[in-house]
């Protein structure tokens, strides 16, 4: 089968690669309909995380049908749609049964390494390298799924699969973030980052309740997206204090939620950023925070930061002497998507949600090496690409 | 009940009496020589001679601490002991049951390759040890106390000298059962061969640890995380690894069918396994 395989930094190649096949009883294959790249596949491709192999399959945003199951998997039969989630849960540890998913205990083949670098290891994720498992990922014609009884939920004819894929990550993780900044009635909300986690972020906070979200970026049409489809306010902060300007908007106080939703690889020419770059360059530190570090100045007092943005090594500097004397809360993770999907996908049934809005490129595999390069410089207005395995 | 309670490393003598001398004498020369005839690398064997001298005089290696082995004799301890506590989701009767049939042990252990219990007491296992070679020994059980505590040890006269003990508690608020585990034992070769069997990657303290998370996998969810045999684009690694899953499944359908044939003296004529 064709599969979309990292070979390097800014290197992935559309290869021929054999057939997954049924590792354990409880295992599904899955042949894949639609497939997304995801703002934290850049990190792979950018070459930030470790522990990537070259030839090893990327994407964890997939869905499609399913072609073959194991014995112990009574809940999906050949012929189901389904969509899975990029975590991958065993359902029966401490962490999945508090819905804690993303912290399975059981599902990371390498939790040594993980627990090497972190103290203890969560779930295994699909296509994001071996910290997490080493998993192949969906960017291919077909997928093996494990625990496929716990985790993919089996989504109805009559909605496209750019109206479902989507929970399979992307909208769950800005739905966990509004819903982790706790947002009261009268709350303003800021976001930081206008890619389709923010887009939905912004969505999620007005769904709970928000007076105003204010959505801060650098790229027109993002801004424009988050404006048009999010009716949040917008900051670009090319040449604007954004600590500044959430001021002033606010009254003097500062939003009393912060969501970071960029993560590891801020953007910009601030101070910091360069001198992050020149530590990065020699091997010193891994994780760029600007705005980690703005969001914590902005907060008001007593507020709350929330961050859905990936981080993966040591932040250096982060002014935790501020945070602690506004009594913040940090709310922070990878998503437990399996809590949020069927109640997502009910809101989409509704017509509450149409998460589709954030598609703009539709694409074949065969293409994926243009589309991620696209993706990574803001190409054509790009904002989300959605790959074909079989067009 | 009450807490297990918290072992305190202290730091050990770990270093043999003629290796501590040895290792003073070849520090000291290499202190003196480097401030002698300085040259470029002379910082590293300052630190290097300086190491030597030591772990000479304290008698504690922190390279040796960290494999986790001992040359000390007498003194110390030999080989080599492993300590490791887990939490798992399940009540601690089926914890228990599930440890007490040793038979259960191939499922989660990959180091060995079958466990037959005898009666009551005694068991004979079979282990793979480094440079593929086997070992074989049998074991006693010579402690236990339902559902709280499991003891065993290889019997003497045994190819690798080794005890067990497991104990079993409550985990608070209902988070199941913590297993605390204490293997000790003298790998095949004695602590030289521990020591190369580590630099080639078959750390017995990593295999413990990654045999207990096998252990919960097992118990938890019925089967074992893995992505062995996962497609990639290393092709030829998929191949081998995929070639290896066939010869085990080949291998288990014969003994299936070769314990259903009595006496079980021919394997049955035709071999082949279900196909890939």
């Amino acid at each position: 089968m064709r599969a979309v395989c990292w070979r390097g930094k800014y290197d992935v190649q559309v290869e021929n690669v054999p057939d997954p096949m049924l590792l354990t009883s409880r295992d599904a294959i899955i042949k894949v309909t639609s497939t997304a790249i995801c703002g934290s596949d850049l990190h792979l491709y950018d070459g930030f995380i470790p522990a990537m192999m070259p030839g090893d399959i990327l994407g964890h945003e997939f869905m499609g049908e399913v072609v073959m199951v194991g014995d112990e998997v009574q809940n999906l039969r050949p012929g189901d749609r389904v969509v899975v989630p990029f975590a991958i849960a065993c359902g029966n540890c401490y962490f999945c049964q508090k819905g804690l998913w993303s912290l399975c205990d059981n599902s990371n083949p390498n939790a040594a390494v993980a627990e090497g670098l972190y103290g203890y290891s969560g779930a295994g994720l699909f296509g994001y390298s071996h910290i997490y498992g080493g998993y192949a990922g969906g960017q291919a014609e077909y997928v093996r799924v494990p625990f496929a009884d716990t985790g993919p939920i089996k989504v109805p004819e009559g909605l496209r699969d750019e109206q479902v894929l989507f929970l399979s990550d992307i909208l769950p993780t800005g739905y966990m973030a509004a819903e982790n900044g706790n947002i009261q009635p009268g709350d303003i909300v800021a976001v930081w980052g206008c890619g389709p986690v923010g887009q939905f972020a912004i969505q999620s906070a007005y769904l709970l309740g928000a007076e105003r979200v204010i959505a801060i970026d650098h790229v027109p049409e993002r801004l424009r997206m988050a404006q048009e489809y999010g009716r949040a306010e917008v900051i670009d902060f090319r040449g604007v204090d954004v600590v500044e300007a959430l001021r002033e908007m606010t009254g003097g106080r500062g939003p009393d939620v912060c969501i970071d939703a960029v993560g590891l690889e801020a953007e910009g020419h601030h101070l910091d950023t360069l001198y992050e770059r020149a530590r990065h360059a020699l091997l010193l530190t891994t994780d760029l925070a600007h705005v980690l570090r703005e969001a914590i100045q902005a907060c008001r007092k007593g507020g709350t930061v929330s961050i859905p943005g990936v981080y993966g090594g040591l932040v250096d500097k982060l002014p935790f002497g501020a945070a602690f004397g506004k009594g913040l809360t940090f709310r922070m993770g990878q998503t437990h998507v399996h809590r949020y999907m069927r109640p997502l996908l009910e809101r989409i049934e509704r017509g509450e949600l149409d998460p589709s809005f954030v598609v703009t490129h539709v694409m074949s595999l065969d293409d994926a090496p243009y589309a991620y390069e696209m993706f990574k410089n803001y190409q054509d207005e790009c904002i989300k690409v959605v790959l074909k395995p079989s067009s | 009940m009450t807490h297990m309670p918290q072992t305190v490393t202290r730091q050990t003598v770990n270093v043999g009496q003629n290796e501590r001398l040895v290792s003073i004498l070849a520090g000291t020369a290499l202190i003196i020589r480097t401030l002698a005839r300085p040259s470029r690398a002379a910082l590293l064997t300052l630190a290097g001679g300086g190491y030597l001298l030591y772990r000479g005089l304290t008698g504690h290696c922190l390279i040796y601490e960290q494999m986790e082995i001992s040359r000390a004799g007498k003194q110390g301890q030999a080989g080599i002991q492993v300590e490791r506590t887990m939490t798992v989701n399940k009540p601690r009767p089926e914890v228990y049951q599930f440890w007490r049939n040793f038979e259960n042990f191939p499922s989660f252990m990959q180091h060995l390759k079958s466990v037959q219990v005898l009666d009551e007491r005694r068991s004979r296992w079979e282990a793979k040890a480094p440079f593929d070679r086997t070992v074989e020994w049998e074991a006693e059980i010579y402690e236990e106390v339902e559902n709280e505590r499991i003891a065993w040890r290889s019997l003497p006269g045994s190819q690798v000298e080794n005890r067990g003990i497991v104990e079993f508690r409550d985990a608070p608020g209902g988070r199941g059962t913590e297993v605390h585990v204490s293997l000790k034992y003298n790998p095949p070769g004695g602590s030289a061969s521990a020591a190369i069997a580590y630099l080639f990657g078959e750390a017995p303290a990593q295999q413990v640890r990654d045999d207990l998370r096998r252990f919960k996998q097992v118990i938890e969810t019925g089967v074992v995380a893995t992505v062995t045999g996962q497609t990639s684009g290393r092709v030829e690694q998929v191949e081998r690894e995929r070639e290896e899953i066939r010869e085990r499944r080949r291998i288990d359908v014969v003994q299936e069918a070769s314990e259903e044939s009595f006496p079980a003296s021919d394997a049955p004529a035709w071999v082949s396994g279900p196909t890939l």
